[in-house]
């Protein structure tokens, strides 16, 4: 009864699928050539089209940097005034609302604080820069320049939108976590060269911090390279196109390997650019910002901009290997340009950075390392397997597709549940003995 | 089944998170629509309202806005400036004397100064004045640019009308304006009944000498002249309070001759 049921559903969904992969392909095909869509590149090859060969090349090439370069350090600008204004929400008050924009006089001046990112920037700008006689000058002011440029150079693989990806390489992804990886090199050489041995303890600290974390990042996507079979970002951002049903997409975070190694990337990524609750490394309430002691004036911004460069850097990159990239998430949604959809889905990662910092409270370096090598390592390790029972089945059909899913979910919850009761033993949940 | 599945979740590692998560978000939505979560006022543009008990700085109550120097209610009598702990007010009296409120003359202070640098708001001048004349205000925007004179409020920026007073302490000002009335016509019949007493006195003999010894034992026109004196019993207080300072009996040796006319 339920085999011809289900054969009979089987046969159904199959037809529809079909329909609907059929107008699904029209609805592609139309969004992609929509002008909207091509308007970038269009753009580009207005100006750059009547040059020749080599230096069109060039040029468009140099467009493209200027225009990561742009987009970015403006969203770096809005995003600090963002984050306040979210934080004080959440804190029942309003955020910066007071500095307005001066060219602009019918609003008052003042247009919800929108003009203190410039006013930061004009703060920063005219504070005196001091280096101290016995740093190394030359690595103390390579120091934030490094950082920057590690950081701003990860954004060269990410798929912006569907033709927009600057830089197509073909092992995209382990060029991104190369880049990344180099920042920590930056971060101990400001610890380094500050001469100071707060600094120096500080940036050791912020290094070991960052070297347990890029363990868990790297092995969290490791099951996306493999089911996706490809290191190129375009080539996995592909892999998750279509929709099961016409209406599910085939985002990697939708199935239970890819939530958890979104999880994990996800917590690691705080890690990794320094955010809350994982800011050891500048905590501003305990330490004297750390590695950044010596540093004052605009190298003191440079590493706040090379901080949001990688958190938008890394968000990014979980867009593009878990939230399927610049992928609209229902077919009749392709009408928005893919670089929209890219920009939602990096915003959303943003505000969730936000949101967390909103709520958790700083971990302890112990606390910190803990829960790199127990408890993310180890489940990063086992979601492997996971992504590998799933490849594995990716024939299964009918009632062995829930099976599937079943089995899946199973390997992903326990392993979380057996290594959180072991490791919270005698720990959680915690008992309040004087306070309620 | 439910909840023993929903303890479980509840219990699982990472609950708490997810509880934390689902705090900050109802503060982060919350401070849109609801108040309480969000109590922030814009001061400048949103002025505050100010609880009625509020008090900051005295000020001087002047009967008539029109009129503000002449129709003060301080008589000069420099109480306030007596009892005022830091000693902040000075007062000088006039010379001459002026019809207040009332149409009685009264002197009036020619320099009435407060230093609002030195002023702590205690309110003590206001409970010492018997005259309601001195009242505590709200202002709290009293920044200035120069910190010796404009600190210094003189009798032109004290002075402020009965309708402000009544519009910062709407109680009190009506229960002072009732007291105030309620005395002004125990006055004013007073002052009746002792111009009747006057008109009527050279007739009577005796009842003029009682007159005269009152107005001479009390002077000034609170005293009532007609009021029966009450009659003292001067062996009680003695006897019942052995403690009583030795000034008391001398005080009813004075009072007891009207007693015993």
């Amino acid at each position: 009864m339920s085999v011809a049921l289900s054969a009979c559903v089987a046969t159904s969904a199959s037809e529809w699928n079909v329909r609907v992969a059929i107008a699904a392909k029209h609805l592609l095909a139309a969004a992609a050539e929509s002008r909207l869509e091509r308007l970038p590149i269009t753009a580009r090859d207005f100006f750059t089209q009547w040059l020749p060969d080599p230096w069109r090349w060039l040029v468009n090439s140099l467009i493209g940097i200027v225009a990561i370069v742009v987009v970015f350090a403006s969203l770096f600008a809005v995003l600090t005034l963002v984050e306040r204004k979210v934080l004080g929400r959440v804190q029942n008050r309003p955020g910066p609302n007071r500095t307005g924009l001066p060219f602009l006089p019918f609003t008052e001046g003042r247009m919800f604080g929108l003009g203190q990112p410039l006013a930061d920037g004009i703060k920063m700008l005219t504070k005196e820069d001091i280096v101290p006689r016995a740093a190394d000058q030359v690595l103390h002011f390579l120091a934030p320049v490094a950082l920057l440029a590690f950081s701003i150079l990860t954004f060269a693989v990410i798929p912006f939108g569907r033709n927009l990806v600057p830089l197509a390489l073909d092992a995209g992804v382990l060029y991104f976590f190369a880049a990344g990886a180099a920042t920590e090199l930056a971060v101990f050489m400001a610890g380094w060269a500050s001469r100071n041995k707060y600094s120096l303890l500080a940036a050791m600290r912020a290094l070991a911090q960052l070297i347990s974390y890029e363990l868990p990042l790297l092995l969290s996507i490791v099951p996306v390279v493999m089911l996706a079979g490809s290191l190129s970002t375009g080539g996995i951002v592909e892999a998750q196109g279509g929709w099961k049903w016409g209406f599910v997409p085939h985002w990697h975070v939708l199935t239970p390997w890819g939530f958890a190694a979104f999880i994990i990337f996800f917590i690691s990524s705080l890690a990794e650019s320094n955010r809350s609750p994982f800011d050891l490394p500048e905590a501003e309430s305990e330490l004297i910002a750390g590695h950044l002691t010596e540093y004052s004036g605009f190298k003191y911004a440079l590493f706040f901009m090379a901080e949001y460069f990688g958190m938008c850097a890394l968000s990014g990159m979980g867009v593009t290997l878990f939230l399927g990239g610049w992928q609209a998430p229902c077919p009749f949604l392709e009408i928005i340009p893919s670089y929209v959809w890219f920009t939602v889905k990096l915003l959303t990662l943003l505000l969730g950075f936000i949101w967390i910092r909103a709520t958790f409270p700083r971990l302890r370096i112990d606390q910190l390392t803990r829960l790199a090598w127990k408890f993310l390592v180890p489940l990063a390790l086992f979601n492997i397997g996971v992504a590998a029972f799933w490849s594995r089945t990716h024939d299964w059909a009918g009632p062995l597709q829930l099976a599937r899913w079943a089995i899946a979910l199973v390997l992903v919850v326990a392993p979380f549940v057996l290594i959180g009761r072991k490791l919270s033993a005698g720990i959680a949940p915690r008992t309040y003995r004087y306070a309620t | 089944m439910f909840i023993r599945v929903h303890l479980w979740l509840t219990k699982m590692l990472g609950s708490g998170l997810i509880q934390g998560l689902a705090v900050t978000a109802k503060n982060l939505v919350g401070s849109f629509h609801d108040p309480l979560r969000f109590t922030t006022l814009e001061y400048p543009e949103q002025q505050p309202k100010l609880p009625e008990n509020y008090r900051n700085f005295p000020f001087l109550v002047t009967e008539n806005a029109g009129d503000p120097m002449g129709t003060l209610r301080c008589v000069a009598c420099q109480i306030c400036e007596k009892e005022c702990p830091p000693q902040c007010i000075y007062i000088e009296k006039s010379k001459d004397k002026k019809p207040d409120a009332t149409g009685r003359m009264q002197i009036y202070p020619a320099v009435f100064d407060i230093d609002t640098s030195v002023c702590m708001s205690c309110q003590i001048c206001v409970e010492v004045c018997p005259f309601d004349a001195i009242k505590m205000d709200q202002v709290f925007e009293i920044a200035t640019t120069d910190r010796f004179s404009a600190l210094l409020l003189r009798r032109e920026q004290l002075a402020k009308p009965n309708e402000y007073y009544h519009s910062i302490h709407p109680t009190e000002a009506t229960e002072v304006d009732a007291r105030l009335a309620a005395e002004r016509k125990v006055a004013e019949e007073k002052a009746k009944a002792a111009a009747a007493a006057k008109a009527t006195a050279p007739k009577p003999a005796a009842n003029a000498a009682v007159a005269g010894l009152a107005e001479a034992g009390r002077p000034g026109p609170a005293t009532p002249a007609t009021k029966p004196i009450p009659a003292p019993t001067p062996p009680q207080p003695a006897s019942s309070n052995p403690a009583q300072p030795p000034a008391a009996p001398s005080a009813e040796a004075e009072n007891s001759p009207p007693a015993a006319a």
